[in-house]
């Protein structure tokens, strides 16, 4: 229906008929632009009238309770999930709400998952490939071959990981804190504008986790990063944002000391912990 | 090592699919050999008899290798690809209908026997252009490849997997089966289609095309092992292990997953159907009984013996239990299904990886050594 009333609009370019790809448009600020964002499952209230923003290379931390809507936020963000009310934008162009999966992530919106999703059956190198940038349609890639610049490309990625070692071997024998790596990697060959990752650090050693903030904390600038993380300490290593989530909303934002501070998310997070 | 730029040639410098030629076509001579120059009372004489029961089996084959690339690199489970062996099973049925003329029972120039038979007084509008070999072997492509199309966007676009997309393809093929036992449906009712007399002006009762439709069966499975190895060697093989083993995570990497499983699927019926157009000429009829949900469970068994997501496996299992089941059909008949289901659950238990995978264990030592050089 929608796309017959658009034929009524003479002075438009048809949705249909527009580059899928056309360049995300930052001139005003933020890269990504929530607003009063509403899902329900079965009457419970996932996310509940959500405002968030996030600036053109910014490095933003979100951290919340189990259950606070983290997750939720992402799925809305990358397709997965959509709201019941409430708006969501990919620069002030695109309209997230109204694409699919994959035409969110070939706009340039990269996720790591929160339980490593690396393709097991597939060796570390090819995990690589498939994630590139690259013409995604079927006989593209049927007839795609690999070119010496993109072998560079997957190489610079490796050594990126540290997984040169194993770029032969199966993704399946990684062990979890490699396959987070790789999964980051995967991230990084599609050549995101916006990366959305959900608990980088999870299974990590102290030594993996301190070379994970270096790693997130030179894409910054670059590319926009959000961070979903339930490691204080981590976040408080990289974290110049920091936005609390709680039962679906905004609670806090601010820096990591003012955000630690404020009596409200003491008492519903960081004071659990403490 | 030198990778082909060309997706099609990839293949031939595999060392399985060079192996796998190697044999197919070492084969076919020997067979035809055989056939030909040993004399009718030797014990190495192979007789005509023999020769279809083998063209037989490469059909089984080809139609194994499309279940493989289906469901061993897709991981979608196809329960139904016997309606699409059917489907180019009838269309070839079809054709070497039209070509009896005036020669069957009833001597119609244009209407089939059964037609005849049920007082038609004309040919139904799909039966249109079946005289016409290449119309009838583009339909022998088109027919099951627009099922599978049709089906495929349905299910794909809907995101229906796993079980519940076997049970939709059974339930596919089932409904196809009660189709066509319909007389009024005009593809010869439970009776099927029969008494063939000749195919592109070869009588088909002679030795000679018995053997030329064997060696043409097993070109094609050579053709159809060919395709499957080089989709499977791409980079849309790879993308299609993606999807089977994690199909969200390929989805947010960008590629439109239900497209990789509506293309994969579609080349996989057409395959089946070409194995069904080889079939019927061979055997010398085409009835519902093709449609059974009995029959696309066996080929999936054969893929599961042979070992899956290894196409020569699926070609190894096909043959090999298509095999027992001639031999010991003819001495037992009715124990057959029971070694059947026993033999399944042992290779399930005992080889999960079917014989294929005695083959790959077999090979794995010298090729990590080569990887390491």
């Amino acid at each position: 229906m929608s796309m017959l009333e658009q034929l009524t609009h003479r002075d438009r370019v048809f949705d249909f008929l527009a580059p899928v790809a056309s360049p995300v448009d930052v001139r005003h600020g933020p890269i990504l632009y929530m607003e009063g964002v509403n899902v329900s499952f079965d009457g419970f209230k996932a996310i509940n009238n959500l405002n968030l923003t996030v600036d053109d290379g910014e490095l933003r931390c979100i951290i919340g309770p189990n259950g606070a809507g983290k997750t939720t936020m992402m799925d809305i963000i990358t397709g997965k999930t959509r709201p019941d009310t409430g708006s969501v934008w990919f620069g002030s162009r695109h309209n997230l709400l109204t694409k699919s999966e994959p035409d969110i992530a070939s706009l340039g919106i990269g996720r790591k998952f929160q339980k490593p999703t690396v393709f097991e059956a597939l060796t570390v190198f090819e995990n690589l490939e498939l994630a590139m940038a690259a013409d995604k349609r079927i006989l593209p890639t049927l007839t795609a071959i690999m070119k010496p610049e993109y072998r560079d490309r997957i190489n610079e990625v490796l050594e990126t990981i540290g997984l040169q070692q194993l770029r032969d071997r199966l993704a399946g024998i990684l062990s979890h804190g490699q396959k987070q790596w790789l999964e980051i990697g995967m991230l990084l060959m599609q050549k995101p504008r916006l990366l959305l990752v959900d608990e980088p650090v999870a299974g990590m050693t102290e030594q993996e986790m301190e070379r994970t903030a270096e790693l997130l904390t030179s894409l910054a600038g670059k590319q926009s990063v959000v961070v979903v993380e339930h490691d204080m300490g981590f976040v408080r290593s990289i974290a110049r944002h920091v936005t609390v989530l709680h039962q679906g909303s905004v609670l806090a934002e601010g820096t990591m000391d003012q955000v630690s501070n404020d009596p409200e998310v003491i008492k519903v997070y960081l004071g659990e912990e403490a | 090592m030198a990778v082909s730029q060309n997706w099609l040639l990839r293949p031939f410098q595999e060392r399985s699919t060079q192996i796998f030629l190697g044999v197919l076509f070492a084969a076919l001579v020997v067979v035809t050999f055989l056939h030909l120059f040993m004399p009718q009372d030797s014990a190495l004489h192979v007789s005509a008899y023999t020769v279809t029961l083998l063209g037989k089996y490469l059909c089984y084959a080809l139609l194994a290798v499309a279940v493989d690339l289906v469901w061993g690199y897709l991981g979608i489970l196809s329960l139904g690809h016997g309606a699409f062996f059917a489907l180019g099973g009838y269309a070839m049925g079809m054709y070497l209908m039209r070509q009896i003329g005036d020669r069957g029972t009833y001597g119609d120039p244009i209407l089939p026997d059964f037609m005849v038979f049920l007082n038609w007084g004309e040919l139904p509008w799909y039966w249109l252009g079946f005289d016409m070999a290449w119309f009838a072997f583009i339909m022998v492509l088109l027919a099951p490849g627009i099922l599978a199309l049709v089906f495929g966007f349905l299910a794909f676009r809907s995101r229906v997997t796993g079980v519940y997309l076997s049970i939709i393809t059974q339930a596919l093929t089932f409904a196809l089966m009660l189709a066509f036992f319909r007389n009024e449906m005009g593809f010869g009712g439970n009776n099927g289609l029969t008494d063939f007399r000749d195919i592109l002006g070869f009588n088909l009762r002679t030795d000679a095309t018995r053997l030329g439709l064997f060696i043409a069966t097993g070109i094609a499975l050579a053709i159809g092992y060919v395709i499957c190895r080089a989709i499977v060697a791409s980079k849309l093989g790879r993308v299609s292990i993606a999807c089977r083993d994690a199909e969200a995570r390929t989805r947010f990497l960008g590629y439109r997953v239900e497209r990789v499983q509506l293309f994969v699927f579609v080349v996989s019926a057409m395959l089946a159907g070409v194995a069904g157009a080889l079939y019927v000429p061979q055997v010398g009829i085409i009835n519902p009984s093709e449609f059974s949900p009995l029959f696309s469970i066996e080929i999936v068994v054969w893929v599961a013996l042979g070992g899956r997501a290894t196409l020569y496996g699926a070609v190894i299992g096909a043959i090999l239990v298509n095999y027992a089941k001639t031999v010991f059909t003819g001495v037992m008949p009715d124990a057959w299904l029971f070694m059947l289901g026993g033999l399944f659950v042992l290779v399930t238990v005992f080889l999960p990886k079917g014989i294929a995978g005695l083959l790959k264990k077999r090979q794995k030592q010298p090729q990590t050594q080569e990887a390491t050089a």
